[in-house]
């Protein structure tokens, strides 16, 4: 578009105003709370979808921890949704002095996008910087009625089976690679794989953004047969909803889930809260913490709570992303960018 | 208006055609709501309402509706003014212009302000040197529901002043009138009823938008979730008693916009339906 | 006027002209490679598809509920007539939320509709079925007016002449109504393409199935996609700067037939 100068003119006038009404707004949105000392921190944790009820127990018990050893008073804010989206929301600037997401890739995002992390983040907390490790699980209506053992029952006719899109869903990439696996171990072969997964994704009648829309529209909509679901989103669900409405399956193989964290060092500076996000971190790798989590269904790394929860979760065999599939740069690229496997099988699936 | 006698059977099919495709498609998920948040009884409906999250997002939503509409309101009469009262070039085109939030997808309203505000985007960077946030906090919750609202009071108006045409405005200014006077006293009485209806819908619209605010909101509890987005969070947690509660309060909001926009017809009198809507 | 064109480039102008930009940058082969992928093409087809299908049953009975309002009287006629309005008021995920629990499998209608073999929720039958809710006042807004300053002397009288009801609508009512009924019929078709709140909890939001062109936008920023975000967006935003030049230029058409 040529602007003539009158237009230019408006644009300039425009432009100042809009900063205006910018700072007017800041300043209307940045109250501190009413009792607010002056030192009380506040950070920001970005999660994905479910974690929620996790965080809402061990966030508490952090505060008073924080409290007790350093007399500050702590507000931790909490965002979800889906891993993709948070990670992006975050790029766009999202003020997240610590991220808590479902896998590694969408970290590497952050620190390739913005110079809030340096590359090395993943080295810098115990385990992969994994605090919790989960898997994937079928979650099936109680008696199993369609019979679902494995993953070969779910490319049956007749089996509708609910995941989440693995575009935007950091638990549906984990599903999908399960699957990958089990198949490749299966039929010997990589092509094989791909076409035992593209059956499985004809199976699918919905395909939820986030991995808490898909668990809502099998178990409240009553849609589908299985659910592949995280465990420990599985476990809640039945808590939730009733364990007498569904029971979890778990297959012969599956993998084994890292959902990583990490502070934002950028962010946490600016904020001047670098010291509290590492606490809060590393708190996740307490006895305390340990049992929380084991408490939530995530599987622990804590000894202890290994121990105690032993019981919860059974043995299962399980492929990791690193072993298997090279890393989570190398299977984003290869399945689940544009162009990739999982955009074949669907542009397959259409003809 | 007389019904003649042969058309009775017609005209009964026909009220019945009409009033149960309203049932189905307008009033069945208006009662659903509300059956839905009351499912579990009247305790857990107002201890969701209660919740401090819950509170939180009313308040912002409240927020955002006193500062978008007021905006929105001042533009929507200057628009007006300008487009009814003087003749100029390109005034079809100013109209289409105007128009186009409305027929812009509201994800792609929180779009353009993440794309200009974000920290990928024009002046995110800038914008956090000098520690503005704009994205991800109320700020461009308002710019958002501003710009999917920003149709409404200046649609509204635009035909009514153009109706009136501004022989009144004439006749005041050549007795001496200010510019300002002219407005107060002439223009103001003449466009009252049609500014008021054009602001409930504005207002309506402002405090439930979804899909604009979404984009932009950064979901966190407490600080950038309005009420629209609590449902949804509410819904995400299997909390679907809380979730069908404080969309009870909306769906209440808009029961109330709709009487009081009933009796500001009935004071409008039946000439001026909303042609533009 | 100053004030209305700085205000208008501020909030709607300059925003909109950052996607075309940003678009600009792309060059022509990657945004049609992005913006005409092929799930970009079958998200369109859902958008356009069930709004068109919307706009075509609320034509249909939204002239029908005008006729009646404008025509009969009966009893809570006022109530009714406010009730038009609700999709006007009701935030767009409140209506998503409520039309999901009716129309699921496991819903109040869904639960009659899925043994006869009819899936409402979560395919494009669904997403038509919130959008009707969404455009049904546009229509019925439209047409009223028009329908009130018709006068029922000439229907009496081509009646007595021996016409049928029916060539009485087809060549009296319908010719007068038709420019306001196009008016309606493009607003909601422009509203139906668009909408996201109402459509994304009842959709099901399966690619090239029941995938529409906003949720696309949102699933490929989800990927860090901004080229894809805004193809898509560019394109959107053109179609509905052109539908609605088209709602100005018939308006603009059937005020000179009524001046006429």
């Amino acid at each position: 578009m040529i602007m003539p100068g009158r237009w230019r003119n408006l644009a300039v006038g425009a432009i100042i105003s809009a900063s205006a009404l910018a700072i007017s707004a800041c300043s209307q949105g940045s109250d501190t709370p009413e009792d607010g000392k002056e030192a009380a921190a506040e950070i920001l944790n970005v999660s994905y979808d479910p974690t929620r009820e996790l965080y809402e127990e061990i966030n508490p018990k952090f505060v008073a921890h924080w409290k007790q050893q350093t007399g500050q008073d702590l507000r931790i804010n909490m965002s979800h949704g889906g891993a993709g989206k948070q990670a992006r929301a975050v790029i766009d600037g999202l003020d997240a002095d610590v991220v808590t997401l479902a896998l590694a890739y969408d970290i590497d995002e952050i620190a390739a996008k913005t110079n809030a992390l340096s590359e090395g983040w993943q080295k810098r907390l115990p385990k992969n910087s994994a605090p919790y490790t989960s898997t994937i699980v079928f979650l099936v209506r109680d008696g199993n009625p369609k019979g679902v053992k494995d993953w070969d029952d779910l490319v049956r006719p007749g089996v509708a089976v609910i995941t989440p899109n693995p575009k935007t869903s950091g638990g549906a990439r984990w599903n999908f690679l399960a699957a990958w696996a089990y198949a490749r171990k299966k039929f010997g072969s990589e092509a094989a794989a791909e076409d035992f997964v593209g059956k499985l994704y004809a199976n699918v009648p919905v395909l939820d953004s986030g991995a808490r829309g898909a668990t809502t529209t099998f178990a409240e909509r009553g849609i589908g047969d299985v659910l592949l679901a995280w465990e420990n989103e599985a476990f809640l669900a039945r808590k939730e909803l009733g364990e007498d409405k569904f029971e979890i399956v778990v297959p012969s193989i599956s993998i084994l889930a890292e959902p990583p964290v990490t502070v934002l060092d950028g962010n946490a500076k600016r904020h001047d809260t670098e010291a509290v996000s590492e606490a809060y971190l590393k708190y996740l790798y307490t006895a305390e913490a340990q049992d929380i989590i084991g408490k939530n269904f995530y599987r622990p790394t804590g000894e202890a709570a290994k121990k105690k929860y032993a019981s919860t979760f059974p043995a299962v065999n399980l492929v990791t992303v690193d072993g298997d599939f090279g890393g989570w740069q190398a299977a984003q690229k290869r399945f689940f960018n544009d162009g990739g496997v999982f955009d074949r099988i669907f542009a397959e699936a259409k003809k | 208006m007389t019904i003649r006698s042969t058309h009775t059977t017609a005209s009964i099919g026909l009220t019945v055609v009409a009033l149960a495709f309203l049932g189905i498609f307008v009033a069945l998920p208006l009662v659903t709501v509300f059956v839905e948040a009351l499912s579990k009884g009247i305790a857990p409906y107002f201890s969701a309402l209660v919740d401090p999250d819950a509170v939180s997002a009313i308040k912002l939503t409240l927020t955002v509706a006193a500062i978008a509409v007021p905006l929105n309101i001042v533009f929507g009469i200057a628009a007006a003014w300008a487009i009814a009262k003087f003749d100029f070039p390109g005034k079809s085109i100013l109209i289409t212009f105007i128009d186009l939030p409305f027929s812009v997808s509201p994800v792609v309203a929180g779009l353009v302000y993440m794309l200009l505000f974000g920290m990928q985007g024009w002046f995110g960077p800038w914008l956090r040197e000098h520690d503005f946030q704009i994205i991800f906090a109320v700020p461009g919750i308002v710019l958002a529901t501003v710009f999917v609202t920003f149709p409404f009071v200046a649609r509204e108006l635009i035909p009514l002043m153009q109706e009136q045409g501004r022989d009144d405005e004439e006749a005041a200014l050549s007795l001496g009138a200010s510019g300002f006077q002219t407005f107060l006293r002439v223009t103001l009485p003449n466009i009252r009823w049609g500014l008021l209806y054009g602001v409930l819908l504005c207002n309506a619209r402002a405090m439930g938008e979804f899909g604009a605010v979404s984009v932009v909101s950064g979901h966190l509890r407490g600080l950038t979730n309005t009420m629209p987005l609590h449902v949804e969070i509410l819904y995400n947690e299997y909390n679907f008693v809380a979730a069908f509660a404080v969309a009870s309060l909306l769906a209440l909001l808009a029961l109330v916009t709709l009487v009081l926009k009933s009796i500001l017809e009935w004071r409008l009198g039946y000439a001026h339906r909303s042609a533009g809507h | 006027m100053g004030l209305t064109l700085a205000w208008l480039s501020l909030i709607v102008l300059i925003p909109l002209s950052t996607v075309f930009i940003r678009a600009a940058g792309l060059g022509v082969s990657e945004f049609i490679e992005v913006g005409f992928s092929s799930r970009a093409i079958a998200a369109y087809k859902v958008s356009f598809g069930t709004a068109l299908a919307a706009a075509l049953v609320n034509a249909v009975f939204g002239m029908v509920v005008a006729w009646v309002f404008v025509r009969y009287e009966f009893p809570g006629k006022r109530i009714f007539d406010a009730l038009i309005d609700l999709p006007f008021a009701l935030p767009t995920a409140v209506a998503g939320i409520a039309l999901t629990a009716i129309y699921a499998g496991n819903g109040w209608v869904g639960q009659f509709l899925e043994p006869l073999g009819i899936k409402v929720a979560y395919n494009p039958i669904g997403i038509t079925i919130a959008l009707i809710f969404i455009g049904l006042p546009f229509i019925v807004r439209s047409v009223e007016p028009v329908l009130a300053d018709l006068s029922a002397e000439v229907e009496e009288a081509a009646l007595s002449l021996g016409a049928t009801p029916v060539q009485v609508f087809v060549r009296i009512i319908l010719p007068s109504i038709l420019p306001a009924l196009l008016t309606g019929f493009a607003l909601a078709l422009a509203r139906g393409v668009g909408e996201y709140g109402s459509v994304i909890f009842i959709a099901g939001n399966m690619p090239f199935k029941s995938e529409i062109a906003p949720l696309l936008i949102v699933t490929q920023l989800e990927q860090y996609s901004y080229a894809g975000a805004t193809a898509i967006a560019v394109v959107m935003l053109l179609i509905s700067f052109a539908m609605l030049l088209f709602i100005n230029l018939a308006q603009a058409w059937s005020r000179r037939r009524v001046d006429a």
